[in-house]
């Protein structure tokens, strides 16, 4: 007994339950992804399923185009949400939290909901669903990500070096090219791994609103694995868990502060 | 014309925020060359004023000419000042060179200019060989120098610092005011320096602006500040300072603490109450209590390094301040001498407090933006528009919040003495001006009571 409350007592363990959970929901999957990936059907270790991939042009296309999905998403939510962060960093205070808020908004209603509105809009508009459909949907979903690390570096700079920029000189355009931007790269770089990353694995938006026309990377891991291919589909996720690590990696060492967008 | 040799013309310039005024009819012109030093307590107007130079903020009326040119609607980037900001403000995207070289890189000047006048310029500011360091890694007055570097190197007209020296320690602060005395005269530039630090403002001006409340109280050299400070104000704000309450009874002679002395003033008039200054390193302070003008008693004695600061009190209430390269110790009975030539008379801003009003009824007048009672005046009915005139000693503070019947903040201190000089700002944004022996402390929220019987009120003459 005494032993159990020496146990309780020290701070340390009580993270144990998580890092139970953890092993379970994370680390084991991570684990039997890696294996599963290099078995092959039989069970004997091989790299069969990435051979595969490579061979077969209709996994790889699927991922290309994915990639491309996503960078399109992130161009479009840079170009929108930047001017938006811009604006909103200019607004009073407590305007600006108002508006900020209203971005947040939708993000508290679970995403398939706001795609099945989006769905019923287009139906309602008469639009056509498909590619133009999906990337609207992608953007409306993923464009808070891009504005609010945005807002964030954009509100706390320091408004005296505006004015210095002004003062030696920088007309209003030079000041926001050599000063503004340049030190709201951390923003930028936080926005487009939160937007770029979860966008090349959705499928639930791509289903919803290409009437399963158009097939992502997401949706090519789930049909493998519902189809009981769980050896290929493993192959997939590690395929795409690597690409992302390589993005991570790359903004990290490019930009040290990029997750001070984030807070 | 004229004004040739003034770089910058202020004419009557006024700056409302939507809740005060922070300047208010401001004129002032700065010769070229100059090392103009604005000085005032914090919230003075200062800092704004200098940001309508250089273009930050644009003013409510008025009008500025820099070199000749009128500025109004002149964005900052088209001005010829720089401006040295207070936190520095380099931008950390770029290396020291970069800094330097921002502005000169936006006017297109050759590359290899550049570099030679980035050169010299963190020669002039002793941080060459620091081209390539980041900004951020440097020290807080490296980072000031860089950024006195940076505008510096664009040759202005007009150098504008912002307490560019606040935010350092005092040595390196103390170091730093003699290389910008250094460096402003080897540029031959007009330098306007802000601050709040009346011991800088004295080393490093050619003339010195002292502000308060959003208007120039005084200005001169920094003798003329220190010696003939033309109010209590700057008296109170340049070093340290008695200030007591006087009557000036003929020319020649002043009438303080209940004695008559001689003094060097003229021209006031017979039996005007003024203000006298003395400054505490100009009493003289003697063993001997019968060669004495006046006595008392050593309160404390404190060692300030050169001299020593003790506090005398007389007998008839009144604690002087007095700066002695001799120590006299606390409880001893001194003699003190002034030499005529050190009292220094100063007319009276006011003598009393006067305020708009209207009378409610016949024991009522709302003033303050209360009512207040009174005692019943012929010929004056409810309704009818009043000046109401009272004492300063005629207000009593209190801190009790179900007693004052209007309220207050205390904005501004002046020990006399004997008593204290309050300035109280009402919640209404009038100021009162309140004599007490009560201690306060500067924005404390007081409750305003006047004695009735005190109020003086006169029908307002029509205009």
């Amino acid at each position: 007994m005494r032993n159990f409350v020496k146990f309780c007592s020290r701070r340390r363990n009580w993270s144990l339950p998580y890092v139970l959970f953890m092993a379970v929901f994370v680390v084991m999957p991570l684990v039997l992804i890696m294996l599963y990936a290099f078995q092959a059907k039989d069970g004997g270790f091989s790299l069969e399923n990435f051979e595969r991939f490579i061979n077969q042009p209709e996994a790889a296309n699927t991922f290309i185009y994915s990639i491309g999905i996503a960078l399109i998403t992130t161009i479009i939510c840079l170009i929108l949400g930047y001017p938006a962060a811009y604006i909103l960093s200019r607004l009073r205070p407590s305007l600006a939290s108002l508006v900020v808020m209203l971005f947040i908004l939708p993000m508290w209603i679970n995403v398939l909901v706001r795609t099945l509105a989006t769905v019923a809009l287009f139906d309602f508009m008469r639009l056509p669903l498909g590619e133009g459909a999906l990337i609207f949907g992608m953007v409306y979903n993923f464009l808070p990500f891009m504005i609010y690390p945005i807002y964030n570096v954009l509100q706390k700079m320091d408004h005296s070096l505006i004015e210095a920029a002004e003062d030696l000189g920088a007309t209003p355009r030079q000041v926001f090219t050599r000063v503004v931007f340049p030190l709201s790269m951390p923003g930028i770089v936080s926005g487009v791994m939160m937007v770029f990353m979860p966008t090349i694995s959705t499928f639930a938006i791509a289903e919803l609103l290409t009437m399963n026309n158009i097939k992502l990377f997401g949706t090519t891991i789930q049909e493998n694995i519902n189809n009981g291919m769980w050896h290929y589909g493993a192959a997939l996720s590690l395929i795409m868990l690597i690409i992302i690590g390589i993005t991570t990696l790359f903004t990290d060492s490019s930009e040290e502060g990029a997750n001070e967008g984030l807070l | 014309m004229a004004e040739s040799n003034h770089i910058i013309e202020i004419r009557h310039i006024t700056k409302n925020f939507p809740d005060k005024v922070v300047l208010d009819d401001v004129s002032l012109s700065v010769k070229k060359g100059e090392f103009l030093t604005i000085l005032g307590p914090s919230g003075c107007g200062k800092t704004t004023l200098l940001r309508l130079l250089a273009g930050f903020n644009s003013a409510s009326s008025g009008e500025i000419l820099i070199g000749g040119e009128q500025m109004t609607g002149i964005p900052p980037h088209l001005r010829p000042v720089n401006t040295v900001f207070q936190r520095y403000a380099l931008f950390p995207n770029y290396n020291v060179y970069d800094n330097i070289a921002f502005g000169l890189k936006l006017q297109k000047v050759d590359k290899r200019e550049i570099e030679q006048r980035v050169k010299r310029a963190l020669k002039m500011v002793g941080m060459t060989d620091y081209e390539h360091r980041d900004v951020q890694s440097l020290s807080g007055g490296q980072q000031q120098r860089v950024a006195i570097a940076r505008a510096i190197v664009n040759r202005p007209q007009v150098l504008l610092l912002d307490e560019p020296l606040a935010a350092l320690d005092l040595k390196m602060r103390k170091d730093m005011q003699m290389e910008l005395k250094e460096m402003h005269r080897t540029l031959g530039i007009t330098f306007v320096y802000v601050t709040h630090d009346q011991e800088e403002a004295l080393t490093l001006s050619d003339t010195i602006v002292v502000m308060n409340e959003g208007k120039i109280q005084q200005i001169g050299t920094p003798t003329d500040i220190y010696n003939e400070p033309c109010n209590a104000f700057v008296a109170d704000f340049i070093g340290e300072s008695n200030i007591l309450n006087a009557t000036m009874v003929r020319d020649r002679v002043v009438r303080f603490m209940d004695k008559e002395f001689e003094c060097v003033d003229e021209g006031f008039g017979e039996n005007v109450p003024v203000d006298v200054v003395v400054r505490p390193e100009d009493v003289y302070i003697i063993r001997n209590a019968e060669a004495a003008m006046f006595h008392g008693v050593v309160r404390s004695c404190i060692f300030k390094g050169v001299h020593y600061e003790m506090f005398v009190d007389t007998p008839d209430g009144y604690e002087i301040q007095i700066q002695d390269y001799n120590a006299f110790e606390p409880g001893q009975e001194v003699g003190m001498l002034i030499k005529p030539a050190d009292i220094h008379v100063m007319r009276k801003e006011r003598t009393e407090n006067s305020v708009p009003g209207t009378m409610v009824d016949a024991t009522h007048v709302e003033i303050l933006g209360e009512q207040f009672e009174c005692s019943a005046v012929e010929g004056i009915n409810g309704g009818d528009e009043v000046d109401v005139k009272f004492d300063f000693t005629a207000v009593e503070l209190t801190d009790d919040p179900d007693d004052g019947v209007s309220w207050g903040t205390i904005r501004f201190i002046l020990y006399k003495g004997d008593r204290y000089h309050l300035t109280v700002r009402t919640d209404e944004g009038e100021n009162i001006y309140v004599d007490t022996h009560d201690v306060w402390e500067d924005l404390d929220e007081v409750g305003i009571k006047i004695v009735p019987t005190a109020l003086r009120i006169a029908k307002r003459a029509d205009k």
